[in-house]
């Protein structure tokens, strides 16, 4: 069964179109990775999925219900956690929590299991007392997920939930997004770590509001034509200069010290010469690409 | 209900924790109560005044002594001329001056008419409305203690008038204008709060991301709507009886009508005012913005209610403004229950 299944989602702010017949399908249970450029419409369709924000045209479903005539049912079972740090910094961490259990209409007893629990996956324990505002942001991140949970949804939209934390913080936060999967909850996530995106079930990409690549990350990396080659330099931009425009090689782009090209078979002498690697292709190489052929395909 | 228990709770523990709404809430009526009542005090008395008397008689000094023990006039300056005495009130120096003419006491003496010229600094309106009334009250006392004089002199040991002119005011019998300012300010003040309070917490929670948060859950728009109210409703009463107790103790109006009358009346005002603050945080982006326009809002308040300016003086056009303003209501039922006891 799909927990998510769009339908030529459309949301258009007066002239401009932020999403633009977007469609795909979430399987239950498994993590999917939404993925895209700044500005590319990830938080719109999410902001609609979770019934924040009307279509302008398409629709979903959710959970088996229609985004429309299910909204409330849906709500009981869904968790949210927005890009924007959402909760009341002004109240401590055990107050929020309290009324996020009120919210949900959880009974006592169960409130404060379910509490104790989420204090202890966001390693909060000893702190509850604290003002939200004082706490850093990685456990800050960890409450504000503990908040959207406690009324074990089925389907959990996470919206950049790592972004401004620390690369512990990041790894301890997906260690819960893999136990909130393999106990059944299904999960989008949007991103910006291609690392964090190598760990997901499947991943859509964005681009200008269109979702321009879907499938597993192994299927994604049979997108990319040709081989991969890495060049090491310290001066990468003059190298860049020299490869860029060689017919054999169908895209140059610059990783710090280093040069990433995508060649077609017969070129690859060239790169022999230069003491070029030859490496597996990562998502990065993969999207960089696509973004690469959307701009062509523009200007052409 | 237990959502909106929920909620109550949240509001109430954030309420309790910001700064600027506890002094919105707990200063607001009490400042607002003392300057007003205190400084902004409508009855005029003791207005500084030069006198010019060029009579130099008898007779003056006793119109003078009339003009002095009503308490209203203080001569502070003798001027020697007219241009002095110009000069004086021009400066903002005296407020009044009273010229007598020379021949004032033969005119009374031969039974013609003397005029005393009476000038008023009618820059403040107010002082001067009052200054005008209470000198032509005087002249109007003192011509007819001369005509009677006249009619039967040699009594001179009698000083009772034939008419007595007394202006009684009523419901407030001693003009105190505190009593009757108190019930503005707390209609101004609850209105203000009301306003400012509810619609800057409602934009905090846009502004913060934290609405879209609830959006999500299951809570239902009526729940969240009752749940910013009803904290406000306890605060605004919490207001009004602080400021009741103030103007009680501290201004000592009186409370003629039944407080219950007084406090069901009051939550139509407090309702009235907190749908404003909705209809305000629907416009506002930020929480400043949320502000100036409860200020905004208030202006007319202010000036239209009859809190200020009498709404009979009022044109058409500003009157019916006034008719849909909370503040008016409330200015009528306050004024009317404590200081006339209308049940
Ligand atoms: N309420 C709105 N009114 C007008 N334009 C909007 C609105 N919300 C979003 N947009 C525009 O829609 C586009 C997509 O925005 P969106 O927030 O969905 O992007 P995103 O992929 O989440 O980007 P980011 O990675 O920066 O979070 C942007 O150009 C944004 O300016
Ligand atoms: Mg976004």
């Amino acid at each position: 069964m799909d927990a998510v299944a769009t339908r030529d989602l459309t949301r258009r702010f007066g002239h401009f179109t932020a999403v633009d017949r977007v469609n795909f399908r979430i399987p239950a249970g498994s993590v999917f990775g939404f993925l895209g450029p700044n500005g590319s419409g990830k938080t719109t369709t999410i902001r609609m999925l979770c019934g924040i924000l009307e279509p302008t045209s398409g629709s979903a479903e959710i959970l088996g219900m229609d985004l429309f005539s299910g909204r409330e049912a849906i709500k009981a079972n869904l968790g949210y956690m927005s890009q924007k740090f959402s909760l009341y910094d002004d109240l401590t961490a055990a107050e929020n929590l309290d009324f996020y259990a009120g919210l949900f209409s959880l009974p006592r007893a169960l409130a404060r299991e379910r509490i104790e629990a989420v204090v202890r996956m966001a390693g909060l324990s000893g702190r509850t007392k604290e003002r939200v505002a004082g706490l850093s942001g990685g456990i800050r991140q960890r409450l504000a997920l503990g908040c959207a949970i406690l009324h074990r949804p089925r389907l959990l939209f996470l919206d950049e939930p790592t972004s401004g934390v620390d690369p512990r913080s990041r790894r301890r936060f997906w260690d819960i997004i893999y136990d909130l999967a393999s106990g059944g909850t299904t999960i989008m996530v949007t991103t910006h770590f291609m690392d964090e995106a190598e760990h997901c079930d499947s991943i859509g990409f964005m681009y200008d509001g269109r979702l321009i690549a879907l499938g597993t990350p192994r299927e994604l990396k049979g997108f990319v034509p040709g081989s991969v080659w890495e060049v090491l330099s310290d001066e990468p931009m003059d190298l860049l200069r020299d490869l860029e425009g060689n017919p054999g090689f169908l895209d140059v782009a610059v990783y710090g010290r280093s040069l990433h090209v995508i060649a077609e078979p017969g070129a690859e002498g060239i790169l022999a010469r230069v003491g070029a690697r030859k490496i597996a292709p990562s998502l990065e190489d993969v999207f960089v690409h696509l973004v690469k052929a959307e701009r062509g395909e523009k200007a052409a | 209900m237990r959502r909106l228990r929920a909620l109550l709770i949240k509001e109430f523990i954030q309420m309790g924790r910001d700064r600027l709404t506890l002094a919105i809430m707990g200063l607001l009526p009490v400042i607002q109560l003392l300057i007003f009542g205190f400084a902004i005090n409508t009855e005029v008395k003791h207005l500084p005044t030069v006198l010019y008397d060029q009579s130099v008689s008898a007779e003056s000094r006793e119109l003078v002594r009339g003009f002095q023990s009503a308490g209203y006039f203080d001569i502070r300056y003798g001027a020697g001329s007219f241009a002095e005495m110009n000069a004086l009130i021009q400066g903002g120096r005296a407020k009044v001056g009273i010229a007598i003419p020379p021949d004032y006491q033969e005119r009374l003496r031969s039974g013609r008419q003397a005029s005393v010229q009476v000038i008023v600094d009618a820059s403040d309106s107010m002082s001067a409305a009052s200054a005008i009334s209470t000198a032509q009250m005087i002249g109007l006392v003192k011509s007819q203690q001369v005509l009677f004089d006249r009619i039967s002199p040699g009594s001179s040991g009698s000083r009772e008038l034939p008419v007595d002119v007394r202006i009684r005011p009523w419901y407030n019998p001693d003009m105190v204008s505190s009593h009757y300012m108190v019930p503005g300010i707390l209609a101004i003040v609850l209105s203000m709060t009301m306003m400012m309070i509810t619609s800057m917490a409602i934009v905090r929670e846009r502004e913060r991301g934290t609405l879209e948060q609830l959006i999500v859950t299951p809570m239902r728009t009526w729940e969240l709507m009752a749940g910013k109210i009803l904290p406000y409703v306890v605060v605004g009463y919490a207001q009004l009886t602080l400021g009741l107790l103030i103007g009680i103790l501290v201004f000592r109006i009186p409370v003629r009508g039944s407080l219950l009358l007084f406090y069901g009346l009051t939550s139509l005002h407090i309702l009235a005012s907190l749908a404003w603050g909705i209809l305000i945080s629907s416009v506002a982006r930020t929480q400043m913005q949320a502000m100036q326009m409860s200020f905004f809002a208030l202006m007319p308040s202010i000036l239209l209610s009859g809190f200020m300016f009498p709404r009979e003086a009022m044109p058409a056009f500003f009157r019916a403004i006034s008719n849909i303003l909370p503040v008016t209501f409330f200015l009528q039922i306050s004024r009317g229950i404590l200081l006339k006891g209308v049940a």
